[in-house]
């Protein structure tokens, strides 16, 4: 694969890691008993602690410990019994402690990786670095007033889940897919709503170029994006940039972005006085964070089948494809859909390659076009494996069965009622499709002729004809073969 | 280590205080006696001595994932000297 992007004067290969915050799914906040629910009107979930009143203490949340194991074991991580909470100094409007309980030298969970996989059958390792546990901040509003910037306390002090990668990215794709997986697995381990809109789950991108086999170049940091569209858009602006600076024999200046979406461009934030200066140290209201073995051992047993796992069960058991497999276990919802019309017919385990084109192909563009979600898909999956079984035994045609579907869609009905009432069925007599053949032939005398003189190609036409005729319910195959027969009986 | 001009500047507008001459004059002489006082801890040999970040032996209590449900937004919004519609309105953060 050529990862290379071509510059005026020689090709330029990108590097890119991700910085992922993924929000955790749980009741209360990481440091106090407000709750975490998203929208509801401002300032209403801020206990004093949130708000840094004076005198105030934090308290752990046992609930978020867990789940950031949890999110570190399903990464492939290893989990540090002992961690610290550090404080991140820095002044702003929407953090009220003026700094941020975080995790610095001493982090949850330590080096880790995940794999992603490409449609052309091979995968990659993009190595993790740490997890940490830290909280979020609040939210600022700067374009309702043009002297005002409004604050909303709600989100201060959520717990978050800051995920570091190593530089193993070399395209905006492989960004893009990496940021799937680990949304993936969160939304498997249940860590993580993964809801990118609401802001669950976010990134900030460090960005280098260098000639391919050099050492790494100066680096820019693109701040908070929060979806996969847009990474992939900042990333390719960012790397044009900085290759029209060093192509013109600039140098790059290590910067902090941010990317505007409606322009698609990125541009140095501006205040970035002290910006690094962040005074971490211990933070003296909390004590190191111990986890014993067993709770280890214990959370590792609670968790779930994998992404990962659950692929390679289906490439074993199905004889599916890397790349199918996948696709199908990307989103829990869409394997246990694929789960589910499996077994509702024994026979269908035998035709899975089908029901994975069913899924992802036919019923995928269903929902998307009516702006439905596999979750409330009004297809189920036993009426699925209804319809593919009516393919598979060949009482219908894969083509009218697209129809069918459809029809399901919008209907409700079952495959077999909608089958029966349109006298969908193939028609499979011999005799039939016989008769029909030779009416195309009579009907076309010179087509025939053409075709025997060496035409090869007006076959697809006599087979459109007779399909035509048979409204599409000829089966396809019987249809090819009497049809050559026949034309090859005249020469 | 010794505390300068640069140095207290720097503190100064890192924790956003204005300080005039006098005064960082002041936080200088401060500072620095105070950090003479701490240097005398250099005279213990603390090699091979993990860093000591907690003086208590006891373990960090944990609680469990229970949020209440009291709308706080009254209280929260009581001292702030400015606010329109529940936000805390503050001077315009350039961005």
């Amino acid at each position: 694969m050529n990862n290379l992007i071509k510059g005026e004067k020689h090709d330029w290969e990108m590097v890119i890691g991700l910085e992922i915050h993924a929000q955790v799914k749980s009741n209360s906040k990481l440091f106090s008993s407000s709750s975490t629910k998203f929208g509801s009107s401002p300032n209403s979930q801020v206990s004093l602690v949130d708000a840094a009143m004076p005198g105030m203490l934090p308290v752990i949340n046992k609930y978020c410990v867990e789940q950031a194991v949890k999110t570190g074991v399903g990464l492939n991580a290893k989990i540090n019994n002992y961690s610290v909470f550090d404080r991140k100094n820095y002044f702003y409007a929407d953090l009220p402690q003026g700094y941020q309980i975080s995790q610095y030298k001493y982090p949850i969970v330590g080096e880790g990786k995940v794999t992603i996989d490409f449609k052309d059958g091979t995968s990659k390792d993009i190595r993790i670095v740490r997890l940490h546990l830290e909280q979020d901040a609040g939210k600022s509003l700067h374009d309702q007033n043009p002297s005002k910037t409004y604050v909303d306390l709600n989100r201060s002090g959520v717990a978050l889940m800051e995920i570091v990668s190593e530089p193993d990215i070399r395209t905006p794709d492989e960004a893009g897919m990496y940021i799937s997986k680990i949304r993936s697995i969160l939304m498997y381990l249940d860590t993580c709503d993964g809801n990118m809109q609401e802001g669950s789950l976010r990134a900030d991108v460090n960005i280098s170029v260098r000639k391919p086999g050099d050492e790494y170049g100066t680096r820019c940091e693109i701040k908070n994006l929060n979806s996969i569209k847009f990474i992939k858009q900042a990333i390719n602006y960012e790397a044009k940039r900085q290759i029209e600076i060093l192509e013109s024999g600039g140098s790059i200046e290590q910067n902090t972005m941010l990317f505007n979406t409606s322009t698609g461009k990125t541009r140095p934030m501006r205040n970035k006085e002290e910006a690094h200066d962040y005074r971490y140290f211990p933070d003296p209201d909390l004590l190191p964070l111990e986890i014993s073995k067993e709770e280890i051992g214990k959370i590792k047993s609670s968790i779930p089948e994998l992404p990962d796992e659950l692929k390679n069960k289906f490439i074993e058991t199905y004889k599916l494809s890397n790349y199918d497999a996948s696709v199908l276990t990307a989103e829990k919802q869409t394997s246990d859909y694929f789960n589910e019309t499996i077994y509702s017919d024994s026979e269908l385990k035998n035709h899975a390659k089908i029901v994975v084109n069913w899924i992802t192909s036919e019923l995928f563009s269903l929902l998307n076009k009516n702006n439905q979600d596999l979750n409330n898909s009004p297809v189920s999956p036993e009426n699925l494996g209804l319809l593919i079984k009516l393919i598979s035994t060949n009482e219908i045609s894969g083509k009218i069965a697209k129809e069918v579907l459809e029809d399901m869609f919008s209907s409700g009905k079952t495959a077999r009622q909608i089958v029966d009432e349109k006298g969908l069925q193939q028609v499979t007599d011999q005799g039939e499709i016989a008769k029909v053949i030779d009416e195309v032939i009579t009907d076309n005398p010179k087509m025939v002729e053409q075709y025997l003189a060496g035409k090869d190609k007006l076959l697809g036409f006599f087979v459109g004809q007779a399909m035509k005729l048979t409204k599409g319910k000829a089966n396809p195959k019987m249809l090819n073969d009497i049809l050559k027969q026949k034309l090859n009986k005249k020469n | 280590m010794k505390i300068d001009k640069n140095t207290i500047n720097k503190i100064a507008r890192l924790s956003r205080i204005k300080l005039d001459d006098k005064e960082s004059e002041d936080y200088i002489k401060d500072l620095n006696s105070i950090l003479d006082w701490v240097e005398q801890l250099n005279e213990v040999n603390t090699e091979n001595v993990e860093p000591l970040s907690n003086i208590s032996s006891s373990i960090l209590p944990k609680r469990e994932d229970v949020s209440n449900d009291t709308n706080s937004s009254g209280e929260i919004l009581e001292n702030a000297p400015d606010k329109l519609e529940g936000f805390f309105a503050v001077p315009k953060v350039v961005e």
